[in-house]
């Protein structure tokens, strides 16, 4: 029948033209394709990303250096930050949460395909945006390419007295459209996670990464909302003659902190709430466990989901509030402490009594608990507020946030990475090129980031682009700078592992890990409607009961 | 790989990793411990006035709580994972299938909850003890104003007007003399922070913020501009000068006096008196009545020139005169192309600005 034969063309694509092939790409609406595309951007953009921060650690490397000039340095900084938080971590976690929800829930897509495929393009054309201001941000005042305005660009730095030419004007819509492909994503998780999970599965049985997800996407559209709205209001201080931020013309400077941050710091917890799903998948595989204590999992999510929209002036606690204020956020910026510790218990409780087998994801997560920890640690310090007079804006912060970034989001997004890649490929990664690439990313990390703190404690502020000799900075500068060579060594093997294994790797097989959720039922890769027929569950663990069908999990939920 | 040569090779790499790292700490202190002005780290924990002092004893309680909290869960996830692990000869049966325990989480709440209440307390404390200090009669007051990239410190009740280095006097703790700052800024935000003295507090256009300092010791005290405010930043340097009390009345007594006028160097004079000089810059008892530069009446009482990015030398003086650029790229101080007997005239004169 023609009918068939046009399944059968379909069904394997190898066969035709390569044009068609890509063509297929950039029309699709099919959520696993739309997945691996955020995930290839923001691998190509963290190597940008990651480029920049290789700049700023040369020119730091001894004081007095002349790498690059002060203006190259502030543009680089500017770009490496909103880079890797708004194109890279954002997109790539997205990226794993369309890939994985409607196969782990049991659907077929999205709940809005279309409006999924809009959201990519957006953010996508956000990233050209910031980027093109490299060529176009010279404007008519011939002044400025790239911002040099810092990630959270405070005010008045931005207004048009000190930010001449249009490179603020790139950033600003850069972040703007990208946020709209955010919220996007934001609403089409929810949906899709409260509408579309399949037969048997109740809120309580979904998998945490689902729960986590939903979280995140009510976080995101709180929280990247206010960020628009500024984004829009600095456009009109900058166009249309508006005073928000303007302080020469009696505007408020700490009205952007207040904008941002409200928005800065629930984003940290968009990020590393989906890093906490990897983790509660990846962590119960490998020990051979099911989570300990899945209610309590889900109940801190929601706490700090709460909790995270109350702490945001606790980067602020330098800009003169009142005692009572900087009591007030201290407080709240300690208490999300405690969820967040429960979350650190419960995967100890999932690895405790378990049979763990250290392949690459589940090393990946281990380095993440241990990394984790510390950077809560550190943040607690930070909370403390008169401690953070002294810590806010050095190098102790830099290494704190780089620590919650790198030591907690990337490490987890390469463990799902490796954990999820022979589902998305169909292939295999090498395992002793996952293993390089985990210690030589360890040893970097640590070399960076834990010698970072110590020049924050003598007094070393950040975003400088040279500093004095002679204060006791220079030889953990050196250090520092040392380490990020070894990352590079390993993010160089990362990608050579992803090139071959794409290319040469043993077939995975359905279910190599011999997991326990919806997506290991299917083929590697899954077809265009992931299952032929749509599964029904009775528990958490719907692979473990089929398996298991002695000692199914429904019997103790 | 067989799980046996997993843990193995899992041991060696955490083994190599340890070695390498106290290699590079062994190395590090060893720079650290032979640097010849160890006086001049600005360092937090070697605190030499209340606030900084306060806030070095709540960062010991923090730490040592944090300090334990680490050493148990570290070791709790160290135990964990190497005792669970793998084993070799496994029989390949799956563990037994703990979904939870409600008296586990119960205790893994209430403890976090408790530390975070002792916590919160006692840096409460520190707040208000610093926050809000109540002024002593004896309390100078200054006005710090931020500009790109600058500090200009006045002292109103002294007719004090100076740039760049913070003149204070030791406050005695038996009859307390602290230096109570105003924070102002003239354009971006900036933050003033000296760690050895308090911590850091920012300089916002349009608000005014205050901070405080009552310096144990006499000697200079380093810090720098903390927030970000443009191209030069790097640059804002911060010099506090903690002077003993006798020492800082003579500072004040030289400061208030108008420029010396000396005509050996009238040439110099007409010179700064025509260019753009004095569109910035003032000196006071002449026409010179700028205010976007720092006020150079007694320009020579100062150790550096263009906020401490270099000394205050004669050599240095007309390099950044003829070209700013090649001490502070981006600084707002514009290159004065002047002819070489014009810039040895006006070097001439600003030397004697004592």
């Amino acid at each position: 029948m023609a009918s068939d034969t046009i399944a059968l063309g379909i069904a394997d694509p190898d066969a035709r033209p390569i044009g068609e092939r890509l063509h297929d790409w950039v029309v699709t609406v099919d959520h696993k394709k739309l997945g691996i595309l955020y995930i290839l951007y923001s691998l190509f953009m963290l190597v940008i990303g990651g480029v920049e921060a290789t700049i700023m650690r040369i020119q730091l490397i001894v004081p007095h250096n002349h790498f690059v000039s002060p203006q190259v340095f502030n543009r680089m900084f500017t770009m490496h930050g909103t880079t890797m938080i708004f194109f890279v971590a954002m997109p790539i976690l997205f990226g794993f949460g369309t890939y994985l929800i409607p196969l782990m829930i049991g659907t077929r897509d999205m709940a809005f395909p279309r409006l999924n495929a809009f959201s990519f393009w957006m953010t996508a054309f956000g990233g050209l945006l910031l980027y093109f201001s490299f060529i176009g941000g010279n404007g008519l005042y011939g002044a400025g390419n790239a911002p040099d305005v810092g990630w959270f660009a405070y005010a008045p730095l931005t207004s048009r007295a000190f930010s001449p030419g249009h490179s603020t004007d790139f950033w600003t819509l850069a972040l703007l459209v990208s946020g709209i492909g955010s919220i996007g994503t934001a609403v089409n998780f929810i949906t899709t996670i409260l509408c579309m999970r399949c037969p048997g599965m109740t809120l309580g049985k979904m998998p945490l990464l689902a729960w986590l997800n939903l979280v995140t996407g009510g976080l995101v559209i709180l929280a990247v909302s206010p960020l628009t709205a500024a984004q829009i209001m600095l456009s009109i201080d900058r166009y249309l003659g508006g005073h928000f931020f303007d302080t020469q013309a009696g505007g408020a400077a700490v009205l952007w902190m207040h904008f941002f941050w409200i928005f800065g710091h629930p984003e940290v917890y968009v990020l590393i709430i989906p890093c906490f799903a990897f983790a509660s998948e990846i962590i119960p595989v490998f020990s051979r466990k099911p989570i300990f204590g899945y209610p309590v999992m889900v109940g801190a999510t929601v706490a700090i989901g709460f909790i995270s929209m109350s702490v945001w002036a606790h980067h602020m606690f330098t800009v003169g509030m009142s005692s009572y204020g900087n009591a007030f956020f201290t407080a709240t910026t300690m208490v999300i402490a405690v969820p967040t510790g429960i979350k650190i218990f419960n995967w100890i409780g999932t690895m405790w009594g378990g049979k763990i087998q250290f392949r690459a994801p589940m090393l990946f997560c281990i380095a993440f608990l241990f990394q984790f920890l510390i950077a809560g640690l550190t943040g607690i310090m930070l909370g403390a507020s008169p401690f953070n007079w002294q810590l806010s804006n050095s190098y102790f912060v830099v290494a704190h946030f780089h620590y919650v970034i790198v030591g907690g989001i990337l490490f987890t997004v390469f463990g799902a990475f490796y954990y999820w890649f022979p589902k998305m490929s169909g292939r295999m990664y090498n395992d002793a090129l996952a293993k390089w690439h985990f210690w030589l990313f360890l040893i970097g990390f640590h070399l960076t980031f834990d010698f970072m703190h110590i020049p924050g404690m003598l007094g070393m502020p950040r975003r400088i682009y040279t500093y004095e000799p002679g204060r006791g900075w220079d030889i953990w500068n050196l250090i520092i700078t040392i380490g990020v060579f070894f990352q590079i060594a390993g993010v160089l093997v990362f990608v050579g592992n992803l090139l071959w294994s794409l290319l040469k790797g043993e077939p995975a097989g359905n279910d190599p890990w011999d997991a326990w959720t919806l997506e290991w039922s299917t083929t590697s890769p899954p077809p265009d409607y992931n299952f032929a027929k749509i599964p029904v569950v009775e528990s958490r663990r719907p692979l473990w009961d089929i398996k298991h069908p002695e000692d199914p999990d429904w019997k103790y939920e | 790989m067989k799980p046996s040569e997993q843990t193995r090779s899992l041991g060696r790499s955490i083994a190599g990793i340890a070695v390498l790292l106290a290699g590079f700490l062994l190395a590090a202190t060893l720079c650290f411990g032979s640097s010849p002005n160890a006086s001049q780290i600005p360092s937090i924990f070697k605190p030499q006035s209340t606030p900084a002092d306060s806030i070095f004893r709540l960062s010991l309680l923090v730490l040592t709580i944090t300090g334990l909290i680490f050493l148990i869960v570290f070791s709790l996830l160290a135990y964990t994972v190497t005792k669970y692990r793998r084993r070799d000869g496994d029989d390949g049966r799956e563990p037994p299938q703990v979904y939870g325990s409600n008296q586990v989480e119960l205790a893994w709440t209430v403890i976090p909850v408790l530390i975070v209440l002792v916590l919160f307390l006692a840096t409460a404390r520190v707040i208000h003890s610093i926050q809000d200090a109540p002024k002593p009669p004896g309390t100078i007051e200054v006005i710090a104003i931020g500009h790109q990239f600058w500090w200009e410190f006045r002292y109103p009740a002294l007719g004090v007007v100076t740039a760049n280095e913070l003149h204070v006097p030791v406050s005695d703790s038996s009859n307390p003399s602290p230096t109570f700052i105003t924070l102002l800024s003239a354009d971006t935000d900036h933050s003033f922070w000296v760690p050895r003295l308090a911590g850091k507090t920012d300089l916002i256009p349009n608000r005014e913020n205050h901070t405080w300092i009552d310096p144990h010791e006499t000697g200079l005290y380093l810090g720098q501009c903390a927030q970000y405010c443009g191209t030069q930043h790097a640059k804002m340097l911060l010099r506090v000068y903690v002077d003993s009390r006798e020492q800082f009345d003579r500072w004040v007594q030289n400061e208030k006096k108008p420029a010396v006028v000396s005509d050996e160097v009238g040439e110099g004079r007409r010179i700064f008196e025509t260019t753009a000089c004095l569109n910035c810059h003032a000196v006071s008892g002449t026409v010179a009545d700028g205010h976007f530069g720092p006020d150079l009446t007694h320009l020579m009482s100062r150790t550096t020139i263009a906020s401490g990015a270099a000394p205050n030398t004669p050599e240095q003086l007309k390099m950044w005169i003829q070209n700013p650029d090649s001490i502070k790229p981006g600084s707002l101080m514009p290159a004065m192309k002047l002819d070489e007997k014009d810039l040895d005239a006006l070097t001439a004169y600003l030397v004697t600005l004592r």
